[in-house]
């Protein structure tokens, strides 16, 4: 059996080799606390260089989507292929930028040391921290807009700068493959223009950029592919022909009035 | 005597005492540091107490063997033994059921204690068990204590130390993220596992010289005081290394040098007293610093908002605020400003107008986040910005001769 019949024949109208160059391809993945599925079966094929929005109502399963893709938290089921190749094996390409509010920022660390964290795989146990790397993490934090605040105590930091050190730890991972877990949570203007335009700037480099978004306002000007989940998959696609109006309603149900979808000014799919 | 024991001249026991005390310290403290930033201090708890089944059940093996029940070595690895069997209770309890884990630490805890406390009972009644003084290992006594014993808590400790400075980073990044350390590749669990592992390694160690009791404050107390000296997770480490080897040595030059005075609790005393020493002196985090902090702001906002009342010609009410104002020359007590007053009024209205402007500027952000409202804006603008904001302002109020 080829590939391609391989794919077909479990029920998925999708070509082998895009599959295989997939920077994401998630089959089947089922992950549940307790006896309820948080995300039930499902099927994503993230494009190589999008910039792609998870959304869906509160407890639809997004973060849980995104961290069991990275096998932060164990699925019940399914697999999970990074670049065409098992996840395990290619963690270097991945980098993941997490909820902010997972962290006790009282932590003894300076913002530095949070990014330095992301030379982790670079560094190992033994080698020694250089100027080389300090510089490293310099330039990424540069890249947020925080490279004045390198020596600060993370504690000091506002909601919206905070996200922006996660981000910079991302970028010292040199990875092709970005993971964020509500990066526009909760910040400023600021933050939000600097982090999109980070973002951007990783497209231009042909990297790939998936992350857990609650502002639909935003999607048509931040994104080029959604993701619609809850607990199973609604939809997935080029904004332009899968964030309408019925694919919302379809996620949403009533949870969404029909005056906001109009106020998104979408077509009729 | 005491000045005789610090310099090691009281003779060869209480040499190596002082010596073996002093690494089991640093190691202990480091070693913490990492339980401490993982907020799971009361794992050793549980640790520590699990290795009495073990000590008592070693003895046992021991004697029907035909050896000397008391070798360090043997009590030592059956105390390991028993303590990794408790780990994994706790772990397996947190893990498998919905108990949590403060809840099987204590559960786990008293069962292996108290089922030590049992063997030891028995091990008294038995023929050769009357002089075996298994029970110094509750609290320590290092009375008898040999060459051999003192190898074995320096290689020891030495071992566990090295173990811990090659798991730093890993061990930090779980305590600090473990979500993101499993997305980079690190399984949280294991570091976690290997943290256990070396905290049990120094209750072994310890049990000698501190006994199984005490451990537990020579693993917290020292990471718990050299949080108050520092904001960086690798000095915390090594200050309670340092604070744990000093309260070792001075604590077993202490009892060396008073008679009949135990050793492991005056080392954790003498590490209390350090602790007491940072809480309230430290200079950031201590608790004096904190209220002189606290008195120091409270006066700069009384002062600041009566110098802001005065330049819009409003009437200070608080009395407080008036007294603070003539200390500073400002203004006379009934609250009419003096000459200086009135200039340091006019700066002041002109520095929050600047400051406003300064919020209004994507540029100055990190300057922006700074203000809180007392800070001179001298101190975070140059000459040349601070003139751009003063063109911006316009008004009187600007106009330089």
């Amino acid at each position: 059996m080829t590939q391609l019949e391989l794919a077909t024949d479990r029920g998925h109208i999708v070509a082998a080799e895009t599959l295989a160059a997939s920077p994401l391809a998630i089959r089947g993945l089922t992950v549940s606390y307790g006896e309820k599925p948080a995300v039930f079966s499902i099927d994503a094929t993230v494009q190589d260089g999008s910039m792609t929005a998870i959304i869906g109502p509160n407890g639809a399963g997004k973060s849980t989507l995104l961290k069991a893709a990275l096998g932060v938290i164990k699925p019940l089921s399914g697999t999970v292929s990074v670049y065409g190749a098992p996840l395990e094996g290619q963690r270097a390409r991945i980098a993941y930028v997490p909820q902010r509010a997972s962290i006790d920022w009282d932590f003894p660390a300076r913002v530095i040391d949070v990014v330095l964290m992301g030379l982790y795989r670079e560094l190992g146990l033994l080698r020694r921290l250089t100027g080389g790397h300090r510089q490293k993490a310099l330039e990424c934090l540069q890249r947020v807009g925080m490279a004045d605040f390198a020596e600060r105590q993370i504690g000091q930091l506002s909601g919206g700068q905070q996200q922006r050190v996660f981000l910079a730890r991302a970028l010292a991972q040199d990875a092709d493959l970005y993971l964020l877990d509500e990066p526009f949570a909760g910040v400023d203007a600021a933050t939000e223009k600097a982090i999109i335009d980070v973002l951007k700037a990783l497209k231009a480099q042909g990297k790939t950029v998936v992350a857990v978004h609650h502002d639909l306002a935003t999607i048509t000007e931040y994104f080029d592919h959604v993701f619609l989940i809850n607990v199973r998959k609604v939809a997935e696609g080029p904004v332009a022909t899968t964030f309408t109006a019925e694919n919302l309603q379809k996620a949403y149900g009533g949870r969404l009035a029909t005056a906001q979808i109009e106020e998104l000014e979408l077509g009729a799919g | 005597m005491l000045f005789e024991a610090l310099a090691l001249q009281l003779g060869y026991n209480a040499t190596l005492v002082a010596i073996g005390s002093a690494l089991l310290g640093i190691s202990a403290g480091v070693t913490g540091t990492f339980l401490f930033l993982r907020k799971r201090a009361l794992v050793s708890d549980a640790i520590s107490h699990a290795t009495l089944p073990g000590v008592g059940l070693a003895f046992i093996v021991m004697v029907l063997l035909g050896g000397d029940g008391r070798n360090l070595a043997g009590l030592m690895a059956g105390s390991a033994l028993s303590a990794w069997i408790g780990l994994i209770c706790v772990q397996s309890l947190t893990r498998r059921t919905r108990l949590s884990e403060d809840a099987a630490i204590g559960a786990i805890l008293s069962v292996f204690f108290g089922f030590g406390v049992v063997l030891l009972t028995i091990i008294q009644s038995m023929s050769s068990g009357r002089q075996a003084g298994l029970d110094g290992l509750l609290l320590g006594s290092t009375a008898g204590m040999l060459m051999q014993d003192a190898m074995i808590i320096a290689g020891g400790g030495a071992i566990t130390l090295a173990l811990v400075l090659l798991l730093r980073r890993a061990m930090t990044l779980v305590a600090f993220d473990p979500q993101y350390a499993r997305s980079i590749g690190i399984d949280p669990d294991r570091v976690d596992m290997l943290t256990m592992l070396l905290v049990l390694s120094v209750t072994v160690v310890g049990l000698k010289i501190v006994g199984l009791i005490l451990i537990v404050a020579l693993l917290i107390i020292p990471p718990v005081t050299a949080r108050f000296w520092t904001e960086r997770s690798e000095k915390v480490a090594t200050y309670a290394g340092v604070v744990g080897g000093v309260s070792g040595y001075v604590g077993a030059a202490i009892s060396a040098s008073t008679p009949d005075m135990p050793t492991g609790p005056i080392i954790v005393l003498t590490c209390f007293a350090l602790f007491l020493v940072s809480l309230f002196l430290a200079p950031e985090r201590g608790v004096l610093a904190a209220y002189l902090r606290h008195r120091r702001f409270q006066e700069k906002v009384h002062i600041r908002q009566g110098l802001l009342s005065l330049a819009q010609q409003q009437p200070v009410y608080e009395p407080l605020t008036i007294r603070l104002l003539a200390r500073e020359g400002l203004a006379r007590l009934d609250g009419v400003p003096t000459e200086a007053g009135r200039a340091r009024a006019a700066k002041a209205l002109l520095d929050e107008h600047r400051w406003q402007i300064v919020h209004g500027m994507a540029d100055f952000e990190a300057i922006s986040s700074l203000y809180d409202g007392l800070r001179d804006i001298e101190s975070v603008l140059t000459a040349d910005q601070l003139a751009e904001i003063d063109a911006l302002i316009g008004g009187p109020a600007e106009v330089t001769p």
